[in-house]
């Protein structure tokens, strides 16, 4: 009974997203207020609905109701509670489910924090979300039902795939989708300014904090995914530009270009029609990321089983967004106006650099995903293109765009001259060559990629300590501190974004230009060395997990003859899945290196077994520099600016680009 | 600079470096396609020694070899019509098999012997690569369209006998 009514909500949600996508636009575009006030009520509905749709599946998940067919394949008597839970977005029905309620967390979101907006921007805001998830609601309740039942209910469930049975599986998803779906409100913000004819600084102003909640949230969510793949694939590597990490990275790149280009709109009134054009462009590619997922055109664990019908709702979804979104620029972006002038040395200047540059490598990242399938889907013939590809083409377009992290900040908006601006740059400059000289060397060898990589890093450092000196300088300590206190918050997010990405580059060039690797034969007893450390195996044993057997390694490391730590990597066989052996690397992690070991396969008949040892300097730095990107996300956010919108109304004051609001 | 020129200078930049760009990713995009080839294309033609490509098909039951207790193996690959040996040192994924679909990529010898740097087997229990299932439809085409053939050929002979 209970799936039926989980059922039943499901259509109810579409319904009121159909509802939420007509009124309050109707009553926008005739000033109907009382249409208009129903828009955050529907809002409040389809989520209320769709949270107890998604709860009643997570009933069958716990409750081992495996007459739910979804339930019954990624789910099992045996599997952990945690698992159960998480397992519920294991599959395509049940993660639509997910993506579905987040869209629609979302849309909560706006009508909650959206008192200060025009009824009418907020109600056409909530109109155009609205019409996301009935596309999204639509593709679940006709192609993918997650409460489907079985006319033979089996007595135990099929489990849930091995490979997501980790505690990467309880947050990768979730917060890799509240990015994704995030870009939906940046979207529907463009859409209700273009539908309104108002394109202003203020329509940034809105939209920003939206946007960069959820380039946040993408921003973790795939970090957390490589941070997964790291630990859980055994290959101990980081980054394989696979194709569904490619349909994560691509909306992405143009979700930070599209950041930044708010902030020139915002500032400046400047690049209106390209903020837009960008704000389309990054929706695009999420839905084009949910292709690649869910059609079934790649395969990878993240694919989901085929079925054509799902690629080709997902496709016309996607021709009908970009059609109406397109034609709706079309008719009125024209009108919008460029904004301010600026001059080529110029705070504008090196952020439309930055667009450029980002936009340029999404491009390459989309020509290297697609291609390979779109010459398959054409019949001629099979190919890849690999890693060598994308590094090639990324890598140099990425160092001029983190150069401009040095410059940009230190370059004045509108008309900044270029000996003022390299006067404050002369330092920075001098610090980030030392750097590039010495610390290379200190890792033992020179090289010319790591050596630029920190040139950039150490800058992007530098260009903070210089810019911050003059807006804390005070005689007193008193003075000083209170001037720290009094710091632009949004600007500090800026810098500490910044140098997040500062790090992450020192953790990724480190570990790609210094790791070392090695396959080896080990029997008991036996001793390699690798990076100064003496890794002694000490055998395989067999031992008993909740729903698995293990094969459990033990292997102490040692510095200098002191025992330093003790790895257990093992080979897990899950009782569902005895053909499909999962590999469980075990890592030693500190601030400058990991250790890291994953176990082979068994040789001979001596208890000896191949086994990969890595050494990987500086890995923290990466996922460290990540967690600090997302900290100054959240810093820009906070911004009091953002919340202080009804006060500056009520006592008349604008902006010098606002236009009249209302 | 007059503001005009400087717009134009500016201009300017976008294109050399959009061009740059371009240049920069269509020949790493040539060099890079890794393009994929069945065991039977790369018995029967010409395939390039040079370059990277990829394999794929079963793994050919009884032919996997351990060199001695080293991380260096030897298996066949086949797609039913012909093999070829593969060698591959380092550790295999968790699903390698024999008699399981897998896609190998690497370099091809003069000798015939293909030398991996990479095999990839499949994600999971339910499918296979879809490389190895192309090259398994595409053998049993063959073979089938063979079979057809054979079965008109002593037609066209009887007929020329006839005349």
């Amino acid at each position: 009974m209970l799936p039926e009514i989980g059922q039943f909500l499901m259509v109810m949600g579409f319904c009121l997203a159909v509802v939420q996508s007509t009124l309050p636009l109707v009553g926008a575009q005739r000033g109907q207020l009382s249409w208009m006030r129903m828009a955050p009520n529907l809002a409040w509905a389809q989520f209320f609905v769709l949270a107890v749709a998604y709860g009643l599946l997570t009933y069958a998940f716990i409750s081992h109701d495996f007459s739910v067919a979804y339930a019954a394949s990624n789910s099992s008597v045996n599997l952990p509670i945690e698992y159960r839970i998480s397992a519920v977005w294991g599959g395509h029905e049940g993660s639509l489910l997910l993506w579905i309620l987040i869209l629609a967390g979302w849309g909560v979101a706006v009508a909650s924090f959206s008192n200060n907006l025009p009824i009418a921007m907020s109600s056409r805001v909530l109109a155009v979300m609205g019409m996301v998830s009935v596309g999204f609601i639509g593709f679940m309740v006709f192609t993918s039902n997650p409460f489907d039942r079985l006319m033979m209910v089996p007595v135990d469930g099929n489990d849930l795939n091995p490979m997501l049975q980790d505690p990467g599986m309880i947050f990768h998803p979730p917060l890799l989708y509240m990015g994704y779906v995030g870009f939906a409100v940046a979207f529907a913000f463009a859409m209700a300014a273009l539908i309104g004819g108002r394109l202003d600084a203020s329509w940034a102003r809105w939209s920003r904090p939206w946007t960069t909640i959820a380039w946040v949230f993408l921003t973790l969510g795939i970090a957390l995914g490589s941070w997964w793949a790291y630990a859980e694939l055994g290959w101990g590597g980081w980054w394989f530009w696979d194709p569904v990490e490619n349909a994560s990275f691509m909306p992405w790149l143009l979700a930070t270009a599209l950041i930044h280009s708010l902030a020139v709109t915002e500032k400046r009134g400047a690049f209106r029609s390209w903020t837009v054009m960008l704000a389309i462009l990054t929706f695009a590619l999420t839905i084009v990321g949910a292709f690649l997922v869910r059609s079934g055109v790649i395969t990878s664990v993240h694919a989901f089983a085929t079925d054509p019908t799902r690629g080709v709702y997902i496709l016309v979804f996607l021709a009908v967004v970009i059609g109406f979104s397109l034609i709706l620029y079309a008719w009125r972006a024209p009108k919008v106006g460029m904004g301010g002038g600026f001059t080529t040395w110029s705070r504008e200047s090196v952020l439309l650099a930055n667009n450029v540059l980002l936009v340029v490598a999404c491009a390459a990242v989309f020509i290297g995903t697609m291609y390979p399938l779109i010459i398959d889907a054409l019949g001629m013939g099979k190919m890849s293109v690999g890693p060598p590809y994308f590094n090639a083409v990324f890598v140099p377009l990425m160092i001029p765009l983190l150069i401009m992290m040095i410059i940009g900040p230190l370059v004045g908006w509108k008309n900044a001259t270029f000996k003022a601006s390299m006067v404050r740059l002369y330092p920075v400059i001098a610090v980030g060559l030392l750097a590039a000289i010495v610390w290379p060397l200190a890792m033992g060898e020179w090289g010319i990629i790591v050596a630029i990589i920190v040139f950039v890093a150490t800058g992007i450092v530098g260009t903070f300590v210089v810019d911050v000196i003059p807006r804390i300088k005070a005689p007193t300590l008193t003075g000083k501190l209170a001037r720290i206190k009094n710091l632009n918050i949004s600007w500090l997010g800026m810098h500490v974004a910044h140098m997040g990405m500062a790090i992450t580059i020192i953790g990724m060039a480190m570990a790609t230009g210094y790791q070392d690797e090695k396959d080896v034969r080990l029997a008991p007893g036996e001793v390699v060395e690798m990076a100064g450390y003496s890794f002694t195996f000490e055998g395989v044993k067999s031992v008993r997990g909740a729903n698995y057997a293990s094969q459990y390694g033990t292997v102490h490391i040692s510095e200098n003859g002191k025992l330093l730590t003790t790895l257990n990597p093992e080979k897990r066989t899950y009782d569902k899945h005895m053909g499909m052996p999962m590999t469980q690397a075990s890592i030693d992690r500190s601030l400058f290196r990991d250790v890291y070991i994953s176990l082979g396969d068994p040789v001979g008949t001596t208890g000896a077994w191949i086994v990969r040892v890595y050494y990987k300097p500086y890995m923290t730095w990466l996922w460290t520099g990540v967690i600090i990107m997302a900290v100054g996300g959240f810093l820009a956010v906070s911004d009091r600016r953002y919340r202080m919108k009804i006060k500056r109304r009520l006592t008349g004051r604008r902006d010098e680009n606002q236009v009249v609001v209302d | 600079m007059k503001p005009r020129n400087k717009k134009l200078a500016l201009l300017g930049a976008v294109v050399v470096a959009f061009g740059v760009a371009v240049v920069l990713v269509l020949n790493a995009f040539q060099e890079n396609l890794v393009f994929f080839h069945t065991p039977t294309e790369v018995k029967e033609r010409a395939v390039p020694f040079d370059r990277t490509i990829r394999i794929g098909g079963l793994v050919e039951k009884g032919t996997f070899k351990r060199e001695g207790e080293s991380t260096t193996v030897t298996f066949n690959v086949t797609d039913g019509e012909a093999s070829i040996l593969v060698s591959y040192t380092g550790i295999l994924p968790d699903l390698f098999r024999e008699g399981q679909g897998i896609v190998a990529e690497g370099k091809l010898l003069t000798d015939g012997q293909f030398i991996a740097s990479h095999v990839f087997a499949k994600h999971d229990e339910t499918y296979m690569p879809p490389e190895a299932a192309e090259a398994l439809m595409r053998a049993e085409a063959k073979a089938k369209a063979a079979l057809e053939a054979a079965e008109v050929a002593p037609v066209v002979e009887s007929t020329g006998k006839g005349d």
